[in-house]
Formats: structure tokens, sequence, C-alpha cells
């Protein structure tokens, strides 16, 4: 795989530099964040840090508020995720192989809710939950974040599905096994990894979600709500800094995850090879 | 062989599951109903529902003296948009998404090009996780970061200081439309918190259409004598047109709709985000909050139908 | 003897094309049947129609003389070796052979015994806890046969399962195949579009072409009577001459085929009795190995290909030169009067 893609063309100096500076850039602010975490200071922002410490850390976890809104997000975060992984698998079965009126108009509107800036998507949820006088709270940050996250599982259940030769559906039932037998034993298990990450990724982005939130939410304090309040409460930075880098590890290692299991995907199931 | 036929074809299918399997394979058009009853009622119901209740109440009236919404019809909403208050508004927005846009292209596409044509193995594998791990790092901490970055004291300063940059740095905030009293407050500011937080959702399109290229391609533009910054030019450049298009329309739609970035950083001045929060939280006018989401929806459909000629949607 | 598999009118449409036609065929227990054809004759369709992975739209589909239209793939006594093979990637190859027992019900035990014997059938016993990612083409080919033999099917539907495999490989496994065949007397139904494979492996073949069937037999006589033009030209290499130098050289108008190697060069030796001769101009030679190829542009602008063996090992140059004026001449018995098509048609 790797053996002969061309390295006719070297890289000039100054398009590795230009790459590698781009990575920095991305990750600098972070790691600026996790540095910041473990500062002894404790109510201003200057550089370079003043000292090492682990002491707000057991500040920031031993406060109500901050547990809360952890609980609270969490708690959003695996209801979205499982509604999201039913509907994405349901309409990825119905849309990856047969031709049917409405295909392009279903798969356009599973994508709308993240094509269409969050605060469409949130106040439209806002306006029918008023007229529906439903009150705001869990269930509805829920339907929410459910909404958008679908698309997450779907794409990533569809790419597997499309990966995934029809002849091996065909290959069971004619060996013999009934459609629920091909389900149980050849599509479950091939669809698995997929599953979870698409899992994966839509907990993480529910997890981090603010725009819809700040919608959807009434009363409710989720996480990122939580640090957007923070935010204008100086006295409190080191909490800040220790949740944020918190929740920064929250959303980054599910995407570590997923990464590993959907990558050897490159052959197609079925009649791969190396 | 008469019989044996006979007992295969009278498999029995054993429990309810099995029965409903089979009747869902003999039955193709029944199954597919099943499979997309649940996805079209939550997307048709909820979702779409949604987004015409919200159309509808944009036409409703508001009461300035009394506060109050009625369910009277009227098009004042639709029409004070164009007040120049809110046309300015408007018009920052849309600066701002196109400016990002630019300049998230510009930075994405050296990154993109060394991605795709210049690792392989291991290091490919790096570079992408390395940009995929800021693109679905915490939003909101992302933005935290930069408020830390900007601050007076803070990180930006100190490096402005130890680089003796901090003149230079005083004469570009002195620009009008640029610049502002300090980093955190200027419009250059909040410009880099956008690019920042939108940049990983630029390279990665471009780097997919740049992949996409056969290297036999480049070889034959060589081979029929265009020198590199040629077969760059003509070769190259076009064909990664889609990849820019397609990231252009996260960083373009993504800019347009938010409001959290510019009320941490940057002067005062809404965007169209802030000024449908503020509508509708603060001031509690639903229908001008509704009237106003619909800026962004006109502008996102008029982008894509530009872009879709550019070809951004086969390299979604 | 009864019959495996019979087709009476069966046709499958789909939307506007008619991939199957009114096909009707009586396949014999324990044959060797080959389905030969260009891709989109049909062929596979009519594989996937005893399958049971489509229905057709019209006809009756016979398995050992029970109408199975209407029943679903794992309802048929018959299994299929698929031409991507289809093993399933996330189990190792003995789990995949066990596969058609294990979701019968036959106990675990006893499942992996039957497997184990089913391996060794394909030479392959002791690759069992391999997945098939690290198997070599040809080995996956064999998990895949032995997969589809597993049940015991009296059936065997082969969907041209050699195709991926190099020329080599290729011709072993004919041989294989047909020795297993006999071995196991079970029928086979082989697919491809490869008329020398189906013509050394198979009992009786049966050539389609746009969604129908052209002629069912056995090679010999596919190759020495061939019924219409396509199949004379689709079944090696024909001259199908036609029109009014038919009508000349036989006296009717029906168009006839001749075979390359059928035909002589004209020498000092008056035509004898029950001979035809034409004349043309010789315009190319191709030496291909064990005979040269020679083309003939006949007066009426129709091309004739004369194939010469060269059998002589002491042979010397060759005698003609392109541009030359050249006689051919064959027995009138080596011509084969095709059934009537119009010009074009066909090929």
């Amino acid at each position: 795989m790797r053996s002969n893609t061309p390295s006719s063309e070297r890289a000039s100096w100054g398009l590795k530099l230009a790459a590698w500076a781009g990575l920095l850039f991305l990750h600098f602010p972070i790691l600026i964040i996790f540095i910041y975490a473990f500062n002894t200071e404790d109510a201003a922002f200057s550089f370079p840090p003043q000292g090492f410490t682990l002491h707000w850390f057991s500040v920031a976890f031993a406060r109500v508020d901050v547990l809360e809104a952890i609980k609270l997000s969490l708690q959003i975060a695996c209801l979205a995720t499982l509604i999201a992984l039913v509907l994405g698998t349901l309409a990825a079965a119905a849309l990856y192989r047969r031709d049917f009126f409405g295909k392009e108009g279903i798969s356009l509107l599973l994508i709308l809710p993240i094509a269409l800036p969050g605060i469409v998507t949130g106040l439209a949820l806002l306006a029918a939950f008023k007229t529906l006088d439903i009150e705001p709270g869990i269930f509805t940050i829920v339907v929410g974040h459910a909404t958008f996250c679908v698309v997450i599982v779907y794409n990533n259940v569809i790419a597997r599905f499309r990966r995934t030769s029809y002849s091996l559906i065909e290959a069971s039932m004619d060996l013999g096994a009934d459609g629920w037998q091909t389900f149980r034993y050849i599509i479950l298990p091939n669809l698995g990894s997929a599953l979870l990450a698409g899992g994966m990724l839509a907990f993480a982005l529910s997890f981090d979600e603010i725009i819809v939130t700040t919608f959807t939410a009434g009363h409710e304090r989720t996480l990122p709500l939580w640090l957007l309040n923070q935010l204008s409460r100086p006295r409190d930075v080191p909490v800040t800094n220790v949740v944020a880098m918190s929740v920064m590890l929250v959303t980054m290692i599910p995407i570590l995850g997923a990464y590993y299991l959907t990558k050897g995907g490159e052959s197609v199931a079925g009649s791969g090879g190396k | 062989m008469e019989a044996s036929l006979k007992s295969r074809t009278r498999q029995p299918a054993h429990g309810p599951l099995h029965r409903l399997a089979n009747l869902l394979y003999r039955k193709p058009n029944l199954y597919l109903a099943l499979l997309l009853v649940p996805p079209l009622l939550w997307f048709g119901a909820i979702y779409f529902g949604s987004l015409l209740t919200l159309l509808w109440q944009g036409l409703y009236t508001f009461d300035d003296y009394s506060m109050m919404v009625t369910p009277e019809l009227t098009l004042d909403n639709l029409i004070a948009l164009f007040r120049p208050a809110n046309y300015d508004i408007i018009l920052r927005t849309l600066s701002m998404a196109i400016a990002v846009s630019l300049a998230s292209a510009l930075l994405a596409f050296p990154i993109a090009y060394y991605m795709a044509r210049h690792t392989t193995g291991k290091t490919k594998a790096f570079f992408y996780i390395a940009v995929m791990m800021p693109m679905w790092a915490s939003y909101i901490v992302k933005a935290y970061a930069w408020t830390l970055l900007l601050a007076k004291g803070g990180v930006a300063q100190w490096f402005v200081d130890q680089l003796g940059l901090a003149p230079t740095l005083q004469l570009i905030l002195s620009i009008p439309g640029v610049g502002g009293s300090t980093l955190s407050t200027s419009h250059l500011g909040r410009f880099l918190v956008f690019v920042y937080i939108w940049l990983p959702f630029m390279i990665l399109p471009i780097q997919a259409a740049l992949e996409r290229l056969p290297p036999s391609l480049l070889q034959a533009s060589a081979d029929l004598g265009a020198r590199p910054w040629q077969t760059f030019v003509q070769v190259i450049l076009p064909l990664s047109i889609p990849g820019i298009a397609a990231g252009s329309i996260f960083t373009f739609s993504l800019t347009l709709g938010d409001f959290i970035v510019p009320q941490l950083v940057g002067p005062p001045g809404f965007f169209i985000g802030s000024m449908v929060y503020v509508q509708q939280g603060a001031v509690g006018n639903m229908p001008m909050a509704a009237a106003f989401t619909l800026v962004p929806i006109v502008l996102i459909a008029i982008y894509l139908s530009i872009v879709k000629r550019l070809g951004a949607f086969d390299a979604l | 003897m009864t019959l495996a598999v019979q087709f009476t009118g069966v046709s499958r449409v789909f939307g506007e094309v008619k991939a199957v036609d009114r096909v009707s065929i009586d396949i014999q227990d324990g044959e060797f049947f080959s389905m030969l054809g260009p891709s989109g004759s049909g062929k596979t369709t009519c594989l996937r129609l005893i399958a049971g992975f489509e229905q057709p739209s019209a006809g009756s589909i016979r398995i050992h003389g029970e109408e199975a239209v209407g029943l679903a793939p794992y309802q048929r006594d018959v299994n299929t070796v698929f031409q991507d093979y289809a093993l399933f990637p996330h189990m190792n190859v003995l789990d995949n052979v066990a596969y058609g027992l294990k979701v019968k019900g036959v106990a675990k035990g006893e499942r992996y015994v039957r497997a184990e014997e089913t391996l060794a059938l394909v030479a392959l016993d002791g690759y069992g806890a391999r997945k098939p990612a690290q198997l070599s083409g040809g080995q996956r080919q064999r998990v895949a046969l032995a997969r589809a033999l597993v049940n015991r099917p009296r059936v065997l539907l082969l969907d041209e399962p050699l195709g991926a495999l190099d020329l080599k490989l290729r011709e072993q496994m004919q041989g294989e195949l047909k020795k297993l065949q006999r071995q196991l007397g079970i029928t086979f139904i082989f697919v491809t579009h490869d008329q020398t494979e189906a013509l050394s492996m198979s009992d009786r073949v049966a050539v389609f072409n746009k969604g129908r069937i052209e002629q069912v037999d056995s090679p010999r006589n596919l190759y020495m009577k061939p019924a219409t033009a396509f199949v004379a030209e689709f079944v090696g290499t024909s001259n199908v001459l036609r029109g009014a130098l038919a009508q000349r050289l036989t006296g009717q108008a029906l168009p006839f085929s001749i075979r390359p190697e059928h035909i002589r060069f004209a020498d000092d030796q008056p035509l004898a009795s029950g001979e035809l001769e034409v004349s043309g101009l010789l315009h190319d030679i191709q030496y291909q190995g064990a005979a040269t190829r020679y083309e003939i542009q006949l007066e009426n602008g129709q091309n004739l290909s004369v194939s010469q063996a060269n059998d002589q090992w002491q042979a010397g140059a060759p005698t003609f030169q392109p541009g030359q004026a050249v006689t051919a001449r064959w027995a009138r018995a080596a011509m084969v009067a095709l059934q009537d098509l119009a010009p074009g048609e066909g090929h």
C-alpha cells in the first residue's frame, strides 16, 4: 500500500514548513488549555505560568455545579447517541441499496441539521416546543442533539454498507440462513465497528454542543453552557481551566477510538486482500 | 430424493423474529417502509415541522409596547430586515464569513497538499489524526482557549513583547475595520478565532480531493513538458477546486450562524446569530428572531447553488 | 433420469430491459452444464433465478421436479460459488465453511468435522484457522467451493468462479472442478464468458445472447454444428458467409458457416468433386505459433479467415505474401447452414 506511492517530487522546505506550522497552529491553543489547567495562579491569564499544581482538579471536581453539569451532559449524550444509532442505522439500511422516489430528498433532510447553522435548528425546535407547550428540559435537549447526531451515524453505517459486498448477504441466504440469521451472523458483526465509531462521534458531538442547546435547554445547564457562563466570571478561572481541559479530553478521545475502528476499511469486505 | 427437498422447503421458521425476518425478505417494499418510518417520522414531523413552524412564526406580529406576540400575519418582520441597522448586521456577518473562508482556504492548502502528496503510511495517519482531533475537540473550549491567548497579559501579548513586535501590532490594530483597542476586542482577533476553529473543516476536503488525483496525471503533465509550477496551476489547482468549495461550505455556513465567538472576542456590534439570540431571549421577539434566521438560510442556499457549479457536492 | 433444473418460458424483466427472455432449458441430473455468453446476455441472471436471488417475471422454474418460483434462497437445495467469492471477512476459514451447517442447527462438534472433511476435499485441510484475507486468490476460490459444498447440495451453481485467477491457475482449477464434479456426482451449473473454458469442462453448453438461448448442445456439436451465426462466431472463430455469395456457392439464400481451419489454399490439382473455391486478395498474415492465420478479402468485400496448422516442424519460410491474389477451397460437407438471421443480427 505504501510501497509504490511516488515520492518522486520532494517537498520543498517552504511547503514542509507551512504544513508543520499549520499543525502547530491547530494544536497550540489546545496545548495552552492543558498548561493552564495545572497553573498555580488563581485569577489571571498571565503567561508564562507561574508554577505547577494539581490543586484545582480537586477543587473543580468537588463543586456541585460542575458535577451536576457533567452528569447532565453525559445523560444527554448517551440518550441522543442511542436515538441517533437507531435512526441512523435504519436510514442507512433503507437508503444504501434500493432506488426509490424521494430518496434524494430524504438524504438531504438528514444532512440539513448540520448543513444549516445551529441557530436555525435551535430556534426552530424552540418555536415548535413553545407552540406545543412543551416545557424545555432534558427531553428537549435530547431531541435537538439526536436530530443532528443521526447524520453522523448514518454516514458511518452507510459507508460500511457500501464497502460490504452485497454478495455476502446472498451467500449467507444461499447457504440456508434466513433473514434473521443473516442479520444476526453476517450483517451485525460487519456493522459492529461502524456502529461503535458512529456512536462515539455522535457522543462527542452531543457532549460538546452549545448552539442548539442554548435554545432548547430552558433552565438546564449542560457542561458547555456552564463553561460559557463561567467565561463572564474571571474569579473562577482555575476551575474553568480544569473543566475545559476535561471537556477537551472527553471530546477528543472518542475521535481517536472512532479513527482506529474505521481505518482498516479501504478494502471491500468480502473480497478484500492486502 | 423428493422427500429431502420437501423437508428443506418446509424448513420451520422458529420464533417470531425468524418469521418477521422472512416476511420482510419476501416483501421488500414492506421492509423498506418499516425501515423508513422511524427516521421519516423524526425528521419529517419533528425537524421539518419545526422548521415550518419557525418560518410561519416569522410572519407573526410583535407589539413593541406590550411586548406581546400575536398570531396576526404580517410581512413587517421581513421588511425590517432591510432596515439600515439590520442590513449592517447582515453585511458584517457576510463579509466575515467570506474573509474567513478565503483565509481558511489559503492556510489549509499547503497542509492538505503536504498531507496528500508528501506523506505516506504512518506520517499520513499522524497528520490525519492531528487534523481530526482539533476539528472535533470541544468548540466552546477552543473558543475559551483563544480568550486566554488574546487576553491582556496573555500568551499572544507575551510572544509579541518577546519578539519586540508591540509597535507593529499597535499599527495593525489602528487600521479601521481590522483593528480595535486590544487584540481581544479587535476584528482581527475575532477573525483569527473563526479561522482557527473552522480551519480543519477546510483541510480535510481539500486533502481528499488532492488524494484522489492520480500520480500518473502529474507525471503525464511533466512528461508533456510542463514545469512544476505549470503543473500546479494547470492541473493541481483546477482539480482541487471542488475540495476547496466543499470546505468553504462549512467555513461559510458555520461562521454565518455563530453567536458564541462574536460574543467572546471582538468589538461590539451584532452578528446575525447574536441578533437571533437576543431577539428571542432578551427581547422576546420571536417573530423577528425567526425572520432573522431566514437570512443565513437564504445566503447559504445562494452559496450552495454557486459552489455546486464548482463540483463541491462531489467532493463532500 | 430426472431433471435437475427445468426452465419453462422463463422471463426476467428489469424495468425496460428483458434480461432473460422466454428461456426454456432442461438440465439433467448429474451433468456439468455451462451457460456461455457475452456479458449482459442473461446467463448470470439465469443462475440467480435458480439460486433464488431473483424471481422470474414469468414462467416456471423447477428444481428436481419441485416448483421453485416464490421460494427464498434459503429454502432451495442449491448452493452458489460467487464470482467475488463472498467469503465472510469476520470469520476464519473453518467458520466460513461450517456456516451452512451452523444455520441449519447442526451441532458444533459435527459441523467442524464435516467442514474439515470438505476442506480436505479441496486440498485445504489445515487452513481452517486463517482469515480469508490471509489467503491467496486461488485458496479463497477453494474455500468458496468448500463452503458451497458443505451442505451437500444436489445442484452447485458457479458464477464465473475462475475469472479472477491467472491463466495457469485457471487451467489447473478447470481440471480439478471437472474431477470434483465426477467424484461427487452432483449437477454443476457453470456460468462463464470464456468459450474455451465452457467447451473443455462441460457435458453440455447453453449459448446465451440478448437474454435468449441460441443453442444448447454438447461442446463438439456446438463447434461443429453451430445453429446460428452468433454461435458460429462466438464459439471459436468462424466465417459466416451471406447474401449473394452464399447463394452463388450453395444455391441457397441461407447464410452458412465455415471454420478457418477447414479451408485450404488451392494447389495445382483441379477442384475435386464436393469442393468449392473462392478467390480474393490476401491482405494480412498473422503467425500464431501452432497455426498461421491468413485474412483474405473476397471479391464482394467480405473477409475470409483461413487457418493453416504449422504441423511440419521443418517447414520453410511462408510461401504467401500480403497483397497476393489467392484461391481458397473447402469441402462442401464442412459447411454448416445457419438459421435464417438478417445480416448484422447476432454478432
